[in-house]
């Protein structure tokens, strides 16, 4: 009896020591994750990490289509995040080139030109922008020369990582840029800053255009050589022509005009081995992947591996209705969200729109004019991007809406209308001989004759080439801007500013406002003037 | 019974009592009745000589015959439901006992955290209901049993699915990002809110039937022994145990029948027809809307919907093996939801053990439980469809490819070519019977806790308490190839899995001492508990109905252990002063692995003092007066659930193949790294509670009036965070307030109570208004808060959680709403985003609950009523009756509510206040009719017959089906049915 208690006695105070011993037991880990030090500790981590800085701007999170890396009060779709469908969203319907039908509110503010600082499509390009520089910004920081030794990255491999690193760089100077034009005075992180709870810095537009320039120009000499990275990934190409881009712009972004510069880096460009491709539709069909001699640095897309509702899924499906012989032509069986059409400035510019002479042309059904912009069946759809393979097959798509078309963020043709703008504008180093060359080579391209070539043209002919060039590829706000025709009255389109033949609104609508919820959350950030 | 005699009362639970002499001798004989409080016979109430393992149990008559040796002068009778009463057995041979339901009596013995207290001593806001009190008819999940039976605790069904769980609120929500729910402990055993696959909801897999009693724990004294788990309240359920003496089997049998109160208002073939022909002028790309309306006149809803059946039968035996009390119970259910296709079987098996060894100084307490519920979930999405789908289309179509039936068509406009609209509704009926959704879930939980009395010491016991839960959960989902509603994916053929391990170990010392002298007792607890959670959750990729891998749905990763673990210390010291004044105070500290090592400690302090003023000596004359108490407590509880596992660690994961970059001609799976706050930690709850216990007329009358105030701070909120400085532009981070403050009310009388009548009346009332007092780290009058993602609630300062913001509707001169104008709130001259303004709150003011029972000899009728007031619920399928929709450029004619008819919108008109509707309600819960025919077959059966009708009806103003939705959107909720049952009880 005596004995049993004492067992009893015995087991209880082993079960105490039992049970104190477990504290270590809080220390629990997730089974699917790494800590940095085992994410890069190999070359194939830093590279799944590149992945994912580039994923920032071609995906809308790392876990489908449904989830996004930047949720925003107000968007339950995570598609309206994606970077593509964000700025096409503000550089489009914004201008003469592009009406939504879709009832609402934020949208219609676009075309209205009446947004405000709570527009969530303001915000969700933003955010997105933020975002990529953020996770660039980690890359760097991991990537130092002092890392790899530490990690034991031998140096063979250490190329490859310094190659990665660059190209982060590239990223992060690309979104400043996007920033820096929509924006003027966002934020200002580098990898130098922590992460958790810090409160970034302000920069000024000028300051951050001198950063870019300078980051651009540092990064050159790390980059791999024009057209020789793999596909997908920015080279020295890219990186150029952005500078170019950059120096084109110069003058709205500091005050002081670099159309100079701006030639120097297009013909750097033009002279890497880029070629026009034969057939302009090509450029935007589903295997523009492969073999594009025009392509400086695409998005790419994949209807199975990079699936996104943002990106050419949205510029494709949101251009055509359910109608079943559109969505088959165009490769997108279950397609047509049709919301996106055209206001008449953009058919109009090419005179004759039926796509018999100027290849370039290529509406769908509609009513030329607007007469309601919520009605679908007004205004010409916009048939540039299609699904379809250059051989007339239809590339698989698991569910029939995504799209396997990758998007052009630069191409040869932008660094040709680059040079002719900035000889025009009185740019040094160029000639006009060559301008009026390569002005000619885009139009035989389009025409797919010389029946469409001239043999002089003025700064507003350059415009309208741009238009006919480059619609519906993210470039019309920043060039109206440039022309100083985006706010005032002295260009027009149907339903600008809300008015059925368009009026001016006050010039503080050049830029997006700072997004309301990153003034209030970031104490260091000031709101542009006018909102 | 006077007062000394009831302070003399001692609980067979409480083991706190004397060492019981055990003295060789001659044995004798006593028999007895037990009677009811209406003097019906009691069978199988426990019969134990006090102190010993000697006893024996009433037989169907309620009679009993017990050998007692010569020393024993005290026996215990008690009975589930009563309260425990003990008879001096000296120089008597013949008794007749009446037992007193435990509602109406202070002696009754209340489990509270880590231990029992009984009723007249319990300092906390504490509620108890015992079976004889539960909610009557079909009741397949535990939590429904006391609907609307307690002040303060609000159980909402999710809808009329079997199974389908509800959701719990204790005094309203303390949190809004992390979760709201009250930790249920069952049998001492904290439930880990798992998800097991394949379950609707985890409470499903526990039988009602085994339940005994819950014990609602709501104020922060009695809950924060329960620290970091405990700030929504704590509900202790105990389950049925065996009983000392021979074998008594309970045999019940159920049958119902389920039925569709109420089809939504839609618009009949005809009336369809008619209104596509007055506004159907236009056309999609081409083709006129008139040519699309059929001939077929169908009422998809009654195609859906059908009278279901459900039987339920449970068998349990109870009694005692070679002196070890046992009680098993089987149980079998079978349901029919009322949609086609939605089944629920549950077989399910309880074992309980309660033996006593080492002379009564090692009590063992085993309770192993286990279901298996086989389930087939019907597509829920067919209710909704059954709304949209175009009235004037037949079911079926012999030539349809889609397996017969119905369904909307494109046709190539160049070769006629048809094709499936992909965007069009599909069949309602084809969604259901092509969609074969089925799982096989077993989970067993039990525990087994040994309470050891020290031989040299006792008042001092040790007690261990080990218990487990385990899971696992496997299903399929199967849709054939033809099937529209997977069409574009050829079908589906997939399958999911889950096993979940939680396991719980407590260990506890308890000190109880009374210290004449003094006039004092001490009752000390200090213990500690271990809490792992672990779950394996399985990934598939997506297969086509013929088995092929559709190309994308890979999973990076083929499972993943979520797992988290608690330890707590805890401490608990009641002091009463010559049982007059009783003062409580508890601490528990707890670690969570969901935080970093430091944060991850949190202490959670209470205190209560409890005045019983009736044993002052200026009440002692007073007659009428039966209990008057006085409780006050101030607590600090946690919250942790609904906060992730990882979430303090910054770590990179590899993303979905779906989600890939393509460098070169290769697909490379990102790895990203997450945001996070290393600082995250606990949500913090304070809470004042000062309440008043009442009893007249000795306890005919009696109830409880409580104010509370509850202050949560830390709370979780996802806010926008600067940008650039994280992974993401808002993160999970603790930096709102929140406030509850309210009143309950609670009485119980029996207003007649004579040998053929009684009348027993219960009534509660709960007053809640919960409010936002911050939500971000800095202040800013410009945040206007965050917007929910259904757009039309909002979480904002000073104002309700979830209240809703939408635009003031405008109306012409006969009251109709105008579309597109509204109120421009701040007088700009524009209507825009800042003329939304927050309108009325999903949440009731008042909550009410009203019990009655009328008893006369064999008969009896009872009945639940509930009312909730001052709720707002957001009409959603109303929204979609628009026109646009009706005629929409997209090649096909949906229906909607008649909705249509009323505001005549032609777009949709989401925002306005106009759907946003009083959803104040008053519900019959059941309404039953018993008849206790007592003993037949010779005596030796006891029978009983219930008629029950549950659902009986609704009063509201609401216009949707049913106004009782949690949170405030109705999105075609699963129209819970009402139910006829008859049911039999059958005791040997």
């Amino acid at each position: 009896m005596k004995c049993r208690n004492n067992s009893i006695i015995v087991m209880l105070i082993m079960t105490i020591t039992v049970f104190t011993a477990c504290t270590k037991d809080l220390d629990r880990s997730p089974l699917n994750s790494n800590t940095s030090e085992v994410q890069y500790s190999t070359p194939a981590g830093y590279k799944a990490v590149l992945a994912k800085v580039y994923g920032s701007y071609s995906l809308v999170s790392s876990s489908g289509v449904g989830n996004s890396d930047v949720s925003i009060s107000g968007i339950s779709d995570a598609g309206n995040t994606d970077f593509i469908r964000a700025y096409w969203n503000l550089q489009e319907l914004t201008t003469d080139e592009a009406v939504c039908a879709w009832n609402d509110g934020y949208l219609q503010n676009l075309h209205n030109l009446n947004w405000t600082s709570s527009n969530v499509y303001v915000n969700a390009l933003y955010s997105r922008s933020l975002f990529q520089i953020t996770v660039a910004n980690e890359f760097i920081r991991q990537s130092t020369d002092d890392a790899l030794s530490s990690r034991n990255i031998t140096e063979k491999d250490a190329v490859d990582v310094r190659y990665y690193r660059a190209e982060a760089r590239f990223l992060r100077a690309y979104q400043y840029w996007v920033l820096m034009d929509l924006f003027a005075n966002p934020p200002f992180v580098t990898e130098a800053d922590p992460i958790g709870k810090y409160i970034p810095k302000r920069i000024e537009r000028k300051d951050l255009f001198t950063y870019i320039e300078s980051e651009l120009k540092a990064i050159d000499s790390s980059l791999v050589a024009p057209r020789m990275n793999e596909y997908g990934r920015a080279d020295q190409g890219a990186a150029r022509a952005l500078l170019a881009r950059l120096y084109l712009n110069a003058e709205v972004y500091t005050g002081t005009a670099r159309y100079t510069d701006a030639i120097t880096y297009a013909q750097e460009v033009i002279d890497a081995g880029y070629t026009l491709m034969p057939h302009y539709k090509n450029l935007f069909m589903a295997d523009n992947n492969l073999n594009n001699t025009e392509m400086i640095l695409p998005i790419a897309y994949d209807a199975t591996s990079s699936q996104n509702f943002g990106g050419t899924t949205f510029l494709i499906n949101s251009a055509h209705s359910t109608d079943a012989t559109e969505v088959s032509a165009y490769g997108i069986v279950s397609g047509g969200w049709l919301g996106n059409r055209s206001t008449e400035n953009l058919p109009q510019a090419f005179g004759d729109y039926s796509g018999a002479a100027d290849k370039r042309a290529m509406f769908g059904t509609g009513n030329l004019k607007v007469s309601s912009v919520l009605d679908f069946n007004d205004g010409l759809k916009v048939w540039k991007f299609s699904n379809k393979n250059s051989d007339g097959t239809t590339p698989y798509s698991p569910n029939g809406t995504l799209v396997n078309t990758d998007f052009p963020l630069f191409r040869l043709a932008e660094m040709y209308l680059t040079y002719i703008e900035a000889v025009k504008r009185g740019g040094i180093g160029g000639s006009d001989a060559i301008a009026l060359g390569y002005f000619n080579k885009l139009r035989e391209r389009g025409y797919e004759t010389t029946g469409g070539n001239v043999s002089s043209y003025t700064l507003e002919d350059v415009l309208n080439e741009r238009k006919r060039e480059l619609y519906w590829e993210g470039f019309r706000r920043t060039d109206l801007v440039r022309y100083n025709y985006f706010t005032s009255g002295s260009y027009l389109w149907p339903w600008k500013a809300g008015a059925a033949a368009g009026t001016g609104v006050d010039s503080h609508f050049n830029i997006f406002p700072i997004p309301s919820s990153d003034i209030l959350s970031n104490t260091n950030l000031v709101q542009n003037p006018g909102y | 019974m006077n007062l000394k005699r009831i302070l003399r009362l001692t609980s067979l639970y409480l083991l706190f009592s004397f060492i019981v002499q055990q003295v060789a001798g001659q044995n004798r004989t006593i028999t007895g009745s037990v009677l009811n409080e209406r003097s019906n016979p009691v069978v199988g109430a426990s019969v134990t000589v006090k102190g010993t393992s000697i006893g024996t149990s009433t037989d169907s008559s309620g009679t009993f015959t017990l050998s007692v040796p010569a020393s024993a002068n005290t026996v215990v009778i008690s009975y589930v439901g009563y309260a425990n009463q003990e008879i001096t057995i000296t120089g008597r041979s013949s008794f007749t006992i009446s037992l007193a339901s435990s509602g109406q009596t202070l002696n009754e013995v209340v489990v509270i955290g880590y231990g029992t207290a009984r009723r007249r001593e319990v300092t906390g806001s504490i509620a108890t209901v015992t079976s004889k009190d539960f909610q009557q008819g079909t009741i397949t999940t535990p939590e429904q049993l006391i609907a609307g039976k307690v002040a303060g605790v609000s159980i909402t069904s999710n809808g009329g699915s079997p199974g389908s769980g509800s959701t719990i609120r204790v005094r309203g929500g303390a949190s809004l990002n992390a979760s709201n729910d009250p930790l249920i402990v069952v049998d001492g055993v904290p439930l880990a809110p798992s998800n097991i696959y394949g379950a609707s909801n985890p409470l499903s897999l526990i039988n009602p039937n085994d339940i005994a009693s819950f014990t609602i724990l709501k104020d922060a004294a009695s809950t924060a022994i329960y620290g970091s788990r405990a700030s929504n309240g704590v509900i202790l359920i105990t389950t049925r145990k065996g009983v000392s003496g021979k074998p008594v089997i309970n045999f019940s049998t159920q049958v119902s029948v389920s039925t569709l109160v109420k089809e939504a208002d839609v618009l009949s073939a005809d009336e369809y027809r008619k209104y596509v022909d007055t506004l159907g002028t236009g056309n999609a790309n081409g083709v006129p809307f008139k040519s699309m309306v059929g001939n077929a006149s169908t009422d998809w809803q009654k195609v859906i919907f059908k009278t279901a059946i459900t039987t339920d039968n449970n068998l349990s035996i109870a009694g005692a093996f070679k002196k070890v009390p046992y009680r098993v119970s089987l149980g079998y259910l079978n349901q029919d939801g009322i949609l086609r296709t939605d089944n629920l079987r549950r077989t399910s098996a309880g074992v309980s053990l309660t033996p006593t060894l080492l002379d009564n100084h090692l009590r063992i307490d085993i309770n192993l439980k286990g279901a298996i519920n086989s389930s087939r979930f019907a597509n829920g999405s067919a209710v909704s469809s059954s709304i949209y789908f175009d009235p004037t289309q037949p079911v079926y179509n012999t030539k349809s490819p889609y397996g017969g039936y119905y369904e909307w068509n494109l046709a190539d406009a160049t070769n006629g070519e048809l094709s499936l609209n992909k965007l069009a509704p599909r069949n309602p009926l084809a969604l259901l019977e092509l969609y074969r959704n089925t799982s096989n879930v077993k989970r067993s939980y039990g525990n087994a806790q040994f309470d050891y009395k020290f031989h040299f010491l006792p008042d001092l016991h040790a007690n261990l308490n080990l218990g487990y839960d385990v899971a696992k959960g496997d299903g399929k989902i199967d849709v054939p190839v033809y099937a529209a509603q997977n069409f574009l994916d050829s079908g589906q053929h997939n399958k999911y899995n889950n096993r979940v391990g939680n396991s719980v170990a407590e260990f506890y010392f308890n000190y109880n001492k009374n210290i004449a002298s003094i006039k004092s007792n001490i009752n000390a607890t200090a213990g500690y508990g271990y809490y792992n959670n672990l779950s394996t959750n399985y990934n598939y990729p997506s297969f086509r109905a013929n088995g092929d891998t559709i190309p994308g749905s890979i999973p990076t990763y083929a499972m993943d252990k979520p797992q988290n673990t608690l330890i707590s210390y805890y401490g608990r010291l009641i002091y009463t002063y010559n049982t007059k004044y009783i003062l409580a105070a508890s601490i528990r500290t707890d670690g969570s692995s969901r935080f970093s090592p430091a944060t991850r400690w949190g202490v959670f302090p209470a205190l209560a003092f409890t005045w019983r003023i009736n044993q002052e000596q200026f009440l002692s004359n007073s007659g009428s007066l039966s209990d008057l108490k006085l409780r006050l407590s101030y607590g600090v509880t946690g919250n942790q659930e609904g906060i992730s596992n990882y979430s303090y660690l910054g770590v990179y994961s590899y993303s979905d193949n779906s989600s890939k970059v393509q460098f070169g001609n290769n697909y490379y799976n990102l790895a990203t790294p997450s945001a996070y706050d290393e600082n995250i930690r606990w949500e913090q709850t304070e809470s004042y509670n000062i309440g008043l216990d009442y009893g007249f007329f000795n306890n005919r009358i009696s109830g409880s009036i409580d104010a509370y105030f509850k202050k949560t701070k830390d709370l979780l909120n996802t806010t926008p965070i600067p940008l650039g400085s994280n992974f993401a532009p808002i993160l999970l981070t603790n930096v709102g307030n929140i406030e509850n403050k309210g009143v309950e009310f609670l009485i119980n009388a029996s207003p007649v109570r004579n040998k053929h009548f009684s009348w027993d009346v219960s009534f509660n009332a709960a007053y809640n208004n919960n409010k936002i007092t911050n939500l971000t780290a800095t202040q800013d009058p410009t945040y206007v808060g965050s917007v929910q993602s259904n757009g039309v609630q909002i979480n904002s300062v000073g104002y309700s959680p979830y209240s809703f913001y939408v635009y003031h509707q405008q109306y012409d001169k006969s009251g109709k709403p105008i579309e597109g104008v509204y109120a421009d709130l701040n007088k700009d001259g524009i209507i825009n985003s800042s003329d939304l303004y927050r309108y009325q709150s999903p949440f009731p003011k008042w909550v009410l609950g009203f019990t009655t029972q009328l008893s006369y000899d064999k008969w009896s009728l009872s009945t639940v009523l509930r009312a909730n007031i001052g709720n707002y619920l957001y009409n959603n399928p109303a929204v979609g009756a628009i026109q646009s929709n009706v005629f929409n450029s997209l090649g096909y004619l949906v229906n909607t509510l008649s909705e249509l008819t009323k505001s005549s919108f032609y777009y949709s008109q989401a925002s306005s206040d106009y759907f946003v509707q009083n959803a104040s309600f008053l519900k019959m819960d059941n309404l039953t009719l018993g008849y206790n025919a007592g003993n037949i077959f010779r005596n030796k059966v006891g029978l009983r017959i219930n008629a029950t009708c549950q659902n009986v009806f609704t009063v509201t103003k609401y216009t949707g089906i049913d106004p009782e939705i949690y949170q405030g959107y109705d999105n075609t909720l699963y129209p819970r049915p009402r139910i006829y049952v008859l049911g039999v009880n059958l005791q040997f």
